[in-house]
């Protein structure tokens, strides 16, 4: 018997302002893995990234989602970061006046010291002194380095006046320093030219490894072509109705999702 | 950014700013004013007749102007029960070793001493209402460059005192800056000859420290032709349960091609009526900038002002004001173009949270014949709950038709969408907020000299705290 995977989503069911969107959903990831989550739109696949994430406007009405064992429902969204669970926004929100390398340190140093069991018992962010800034300018500078990204990103302000592109690399820059053992990402491709979606596809490629597994939410095949998944899941209506491997987000790209609506839920797990 | 324990905001003022010693002054006025209080301060200084008669002609007037009734509530100040002149044991010293112990120790905590150390040029460091210790690097003197409190100013350079002195702010001017013309003590007075740059920023930290003691600091810097100066002055008082009250004037005169900087980082406790009168002339091709940064304080009423008063002249205006529980800000700016081709900038960001009440008043004035005018005014107001508000009193004066005039105004919420995407990171939710918030004002703090910048994002940090439910 191996060990349980490290992220476990069991009979998840969610609601948004009393609407039921997750309908009994079940999926697991483990660090190594990539999945691929495909389904049309309106599926409820960013219902369940945001819902991963712990976003406020997500109800769990039933079920339950374990990271490395624990039930993350009760934990705010800040503690499951902290813990090691990512989510690349589909929409990254811009805040002016915030550059890009203190938002980035600030979020490193509480990753670290929860990473190092600092934690001061009361669930609050635990404070130490965290990575050194030369130390830190140097770990940007490398992993910009990695994503092909300029220098002067690190000055600019968070996602303020970026392109839909420098969005998107601005996403991986972050997993890539924050290190998390479980990312989502939440419709990558969207607002992608395709070089951009090239270097984004490179980086979660080179971030891969047996310390992450990603979950990639995406409603296009394209991205498919640079990221080869191990498992695709297909999503209608608030469940996963076919999982397999990466000769499903083949076939829907020929065929479409009708057939998919139809099947019976298929484990090949 | 830098983390800070997490400690209730109230309580770490007690301890950071809100220490006060043991009251320690060779002379104190009786409470309340009158004739008879305004002569004796005068006399008390020294001071020769026409200042004596000019205090007591502001008296009247202060007597005779009404209270507005606009803006913030100064209904509750109660003007008999305020000690209008304190003066300390300590006569007013250029040697740090002659500071007494106490004095000394307040000023550590301040961390005076370790700022001077890093750059600090000269020091005035005003305790209670005088200049007890003040500094001035000999590269200064040997440039002619005089900083001096206003009062040792008048002493050794009436001449030019009395040129300036009262030109650009009239007693008549408002009910405040008539009782500061009566009962003025402290501030700086600042002489910057022709052509001089002074490369370091002249630096001045304002306490009050005796119980009900008003504060009427009166400052006067003359900034000569092609000459510059930077002018910071940071003020912190401690926490009282009695109303305090802090009147200041500000005199600025910018001479042709000259440029004149003023930093205010203002964070009095929360029972502090601070109520100043702040104006600049700018000349020929002259360049004056505020900066100015106010959190605490009861209520705060104040507005900058340049008035450009010939060609090629510019005003710059920075404002940050930031209202908690039971506090009133009401600050802004003026700009006033007496001359063509002249131009201003205002930039106001306003916040408020548990309730507080923060705002702009702005005021924009191109006079008849003011041709080819430009000005800009973007406010912005951050309200971090449903229990704060904001108000904007943008008014316009432009009496002249080819003019450039620009207003923006944006009011903004911390948005939860923001709040979730830096705590998907990891980062607590007070955090976020604060970072939001320092986000917010950072296009004015990083015009702030780098240890003002800090302790202006510190503050803001310990502001926030808690604030997110």
């Amino acid at each position: 018997m191996s060990k349980p995977a490290e992220l476990i989503v069991k009979d998840l069911h969610v609601a948004v302002e009393g609407k039921e969107i997750l309908k009994g959903l079940n999926l697991e990831v483990r660090k190594g893995e990539v999945h691929a989550l495909m389904g049309p739109n309106g599926s409820g696949k960013s219902t369940f990234a945001n819902t991963l994430m712990g976003h406020p406007k997500y109800d769990v009405t039933a079920g339950e989602i374990l990271f490395k064992g624990s039930s993350v429902l009760e934990m705010e969204t800040d503690e499951r970061a902290r813990a090691g669970l990512f989510m690349a926004f589909q929409y990254p929100v811009a805040i002016p006046g915030l550059t890009m390398a203190n938002f980035l340190r600030s979020a490193l140093n509480a990753r670290l010291a929860a990473a190092a069991g600092a934690t001061n018992g009361d669930g609050a962010m635990p404070r130490n002194k965290g990575i050194a800034p030369k130390e830190f300018r140097e770990l940007l500078k490398k992993n910009m380095g990695l994503l092909k990204m300029d220098e002067s990103f690190a000055g600019r302000y968070l996602n303020d006046g970026f392109s839909g592109g420098e969005k998107k690399r601005a996403e991986i820059l972050q997993m890539a320093v924050l290190k998390p053992e479980i990312a989502i990402m939440d419709e990558t491709d969207s607002g992608l030219d395709i070089d951009a979606l090239r270097i984004v596809a490179e980086g979660v490629n080179a971030l891969s490894g047996p310390e992450l597994g990603v979950l990639v939410i995406t409603h296009y095949q394209r991205i498919l072509n640079y990221i080869k998944p191990h498992k695709v899941h297909v999503m209608v209506d608030g469940r996963i109705t076919l999982s397999g491997g990466p000769e499903i987000a083949l076939q829907l790209e020929e065929r479409g999702y009708d057939w998919v609506r139809d099947a019976k839920e298929v484990s090949t797990s | 950014m830098s983390t800070t324990p997490g400690i209730d905001i109230r309580e770490s003022y007690e301890s950071k700013f809100g220490f006060h010693d043991k009251d320690q002054f060779v002379f104190k006025s009786r409470r309340g004013l009158d004739r008879e209080i305004v002569e004796q301060i005068s006399k008390m200084k020294g001071e020769p007749q026409w200042m004596t008669d000019y205090r007591l002609k502001a008296y009247e007037i202060f007597e005779k102007k009404p209270t507005p009734t606009w803006g913030g509530d100064v209904s509750q100040i109660d003007f008999q029960n305020i000690y209008y002149y304190v003066k300390p044991t300590a006569e007013e010293t250029k040697s740090w070793e002659d500071v007494p112990a106490d004095m000394k120790r307040t000023f550590d905590r301040l961390g005076i001493p370790e700022a001077e150390q890093k750059f600090l040029s000269g020091v005035g460091a005003q305790y209670d209402s005088e200049v007890v210790y003040h500094k001035i690097q000999e590269k200064l003197e040997k440039q002619g460059v005089i900083f001096l409190s206003c009062d040792h100013g008048l002493a050794q350079h009436e001449e030019l005192f009395k040129q300036y002195f009262g030109t650009v702010i009239p007693s008549s001017d408002n009910k405040f800056a008539a009782l500061n013309s009566a009962v003025w003590s402290g501030g700086s007075f600042i002489y910057v000859p022709k052509g001089v740059h002074v490369d370091v920023p002249l630096q001045a930290y304002f306490r009050i420290n005796t119980k009900d003691m008003g504060q009427f600091e009166r400052t006067l810097i003359i900034v000569d032709e092609g000459a510059y100066v930077h002018y910071v002055e940071g003020c912190t008082a401690p926490t009282y349960s009695s109303d305090s009250l802090h009147s200041a004037v500000v005199e600025i005169i910018v001479k042709p091609n000259a440029r004149c900087r003023y930093t205010t980082i203002q964070n009095w406790s929360n029972n502090v009526f601070n109520l100043v009168t702040k104006r600049a002339v700018a000349y020929r091709d002259a360049t004056m900038e505020w900066v100015d940064g106010n959190l605490g304080s009861k209520l705060t009423m104040k507005y900058p002002s340049v008035y450009m008063m010939e060609p090629g002249a510019h005003g710059e205006i920075l404002s940050i004001a930031f209202a908690g529980k039971g506090q009133h800000q009401d600050a802004g700016g003026k700009v006033v173009h007496l001359a063509p081709n002249t131009s201003s900038k205002i930039v106001s960001k306003s916040i408020s949270k548990d309730g507080g009440r923060a705002g702009y008043r702005g005021l924009v004035k191109v006079v008849k014949g003011a041709e080819n005018c430009r000005s800009t005014v973007n406010c912005d107001a951050l309200i971090l709950d449903e229990a704060s508000r904001s108000d904007t009193y943008p008014y316009m004066e432009i009496e002249e038709d080819k003019v450039t005039i620009g207003h923006e105004a944006t009011v903004s919420k911390i948005g939860d969408e923001q709040l979730f995407y830096l705590t998907s990171r990891g980062i607590n939710k007070d955090e976020a907020a604060a970072m939001i918030v320092s986000g917010f004002i950072e296009p004015i703090v990083k015009e702030l000299p780098m240890e003002y910048a800090v302790e202006m994002n510190r503050l803001i940090q310990l502001q926030m705290e808690g604030s997110v439910g």
